[in-house]
């Protein structure tokens, strides 16, 4: 059984359809890049992952339990499904520590020097420890977002969601964050990543995922999907990002 | 005319009486309107994400009164209005009331804006996270909201302070009332009322110091540097 399987997915924005019937499973400890253009619908598939957004038809099934909206509460939902943004969204009055922490002690009801050591373990493994007690304000990018990175695996979620999470960063900021993350698939963590890093998808995804208006255009290893790719849309989304 | 200070030395007590009570009610109602408006801002800041609640549309009725009819005729209305309605209050407590209601409206008010301008980034990863809409609230937009508001909110609480002055019409024996007391009894209205004024500008000054103090340490993350 996939540990996430959606089925027949469709979502609209008022009179625009976004998702137009999506298929996908996946594995536990796979790694999967959804690649396309654009509005091409693979955000808001991520963003249906986790209820961000709510779906309009189709189902989600997630570690064999259903998500419609109110199957699962928010907090059941963030033990399964971490997610981290574009723009890191770390909260700026609470500093790197705390911000690991609030979800398991707000949520879990983790005792605090628990949910203290947890932090600091999770902050470890992002390369991060040094600086626990700084706010936000007083890092990088990419150390923001190594520290986001963190505070989703802080719940200990099955999967991690990525939404274009090396976007918003300057260009020499972006390895230190891909390679947390590769570091996180060596371990077997399972990765949904919405990506514009090409060269991340074909070197460290397990399958590659094209989206093209509302669907999945296009899917499989990433060596076979880069160099032979099957329809003329991925031939030319290929040719005008690399 | 001359000025003579020493005739208000014989009324230093009633000045003393006078200034504590302005302090104490201007206290109390700084925590307990502070506190009213964070539940009020709560409590419509969720209806307006859906169709507007009973509750939603009472909270809203009540701030717009408020700032829509004079701080005086409100602090009357209790006074006078409840005991006619068989509530019996005393003008402390009518005072203390009326200051409260009429800071938690403002603030209410000033601090729907900060929640506001909260970027919808952090509401997603606060629900990402498993947050509820209240654990959400109060972890992640309370404060940074009342951060961004902080300056007006300081002004308003000032504004109480010295709008408190008021409370003398019920005769609760406040700064203003010691004043009006005083120059009853010795008729040097110039001296006492000088006097009050600069009392009441060295309140208002330090009460904008202490929250400028207190404003540094709650919001430190604002001020970014090296860690």
């Amino acid at each position: 059984m996939a540990l996430v399987s959606v089925k027949d997915l469709h979502k609209s924005f008022g009179e625009l359809e976004v998702l137009k019937g999506i298929d996908l499973e996946i594995e536990a400890g796979e790694v999967v890049s959804i690649i396309g253009r654009s509005g091409s619908g693979k955000s808001t598939l991520l963003r249906c992952l986790n209820q961000l957004e709510r779906h309009d038809w189709g189902t989600i099934v997630l570690a064999d339990q259903r998500l419609d909206g109110t199957a699962m509460s928010p907090g059941e939902l963030s033990r399964n499904v971490g997610m981290v943004f574009q723009s890191f969204n770390l909260f700026p009055h609470k500093t790197v520590v705390e911000n690991v922490m609030l979800a398991p002690v707000v949520v879990k009801q983790t005792p605090r020097d628990e949910a203290r050591r947890i932090a600091e373990s999770v902050l470890a493994k992002v390369g991060m420890s040094e600086k626990v007690d700084a706010y936000p304000a007083q890092l990088s990018g990419g150390q923001q977002q190594r520290v986001a990175i963190a505070r989703a695996l802080a719940m200990n979620p099955k999967v991690l969601l990525c939404d274009e999470v090396t976007s918003a960063l300057d260009p020499e900021l972006v390895g230190e964050v891909l390679r947390v993350l590769e570091d996180l698939a060596s371990e077997g963590m399972t990765l949904i990543l919405v990506t514009h890093e090409m060269k991340f998808a074909r070197d460290v995804s397990d399958r590659v995922v094209f989206m093209h208006q509302g669907r999945i255009h296009e899917s499989g290893d990433p060596q076979t999907l880069f160099s032979q790719p099957r329809t003329p849309e991925l031939s030319q989304f290929i040719a005008s990002v690399l | 005319m001359t000025l003579d200070f020493s005739t208000l030395l014989p009324y230093t007590d009633q000045i003393l009486h006078g200034l504590m009570t302005t302090l104490w009610l201007t206290a109390v109602t700084t925590m307990a309107g502070i506190a009213l408006a964070i539940v009020v801002a709560y409590l419509r800041d969720g209806a307006s994400k859906g169709r507007p609640t009973l509750v939603s549309r009472l909270l809203g009725g009540y701030v717009e009164v408020i700032r829509n009819t004079p701080f005086i005729v409100q602090l009357f209305f209790l006074f006078f209005g409840l005991p006619a309605l068989g509530i019996p209050i005393s003008a402390t407590v009518a005072a203390l009331l009326a200051m409260i209601l009429n800071l938690g409206a403002y603030t209410a008010e000033i601090l729907r804006a900060g929640i506001d301008s909260t970027q919808r980034g952090q509401h997603e990863a606060a629900r990402a996270l498993g947050l509820s809409r209240l654990q959400s609230f109060r972890h992640v937009v309370l404060v940074p909201a009342f951060s961004r508001v902080y300056p007006s909110l300081i002004s308003q609480c000032i504004i109480v302070m010295l709008g408190s002055a008021v409370v003398s019409q019920i005769s609760v024996f406040d700064l203003t009332y010691a004043a009006n007391f005083i120059q009853s009894r010795n008729f040097r209205g110039f001296e006492v009322y000088l006097v009050v004024t600069l009392i009441y500008l060295l309140l208002a000054v330090g009460l904008r110091l202490a929250f400028e103090f207190v404003g540094r340490r709650l919001f430190a993350f604002r001020q970014g540097g090296s860690a």
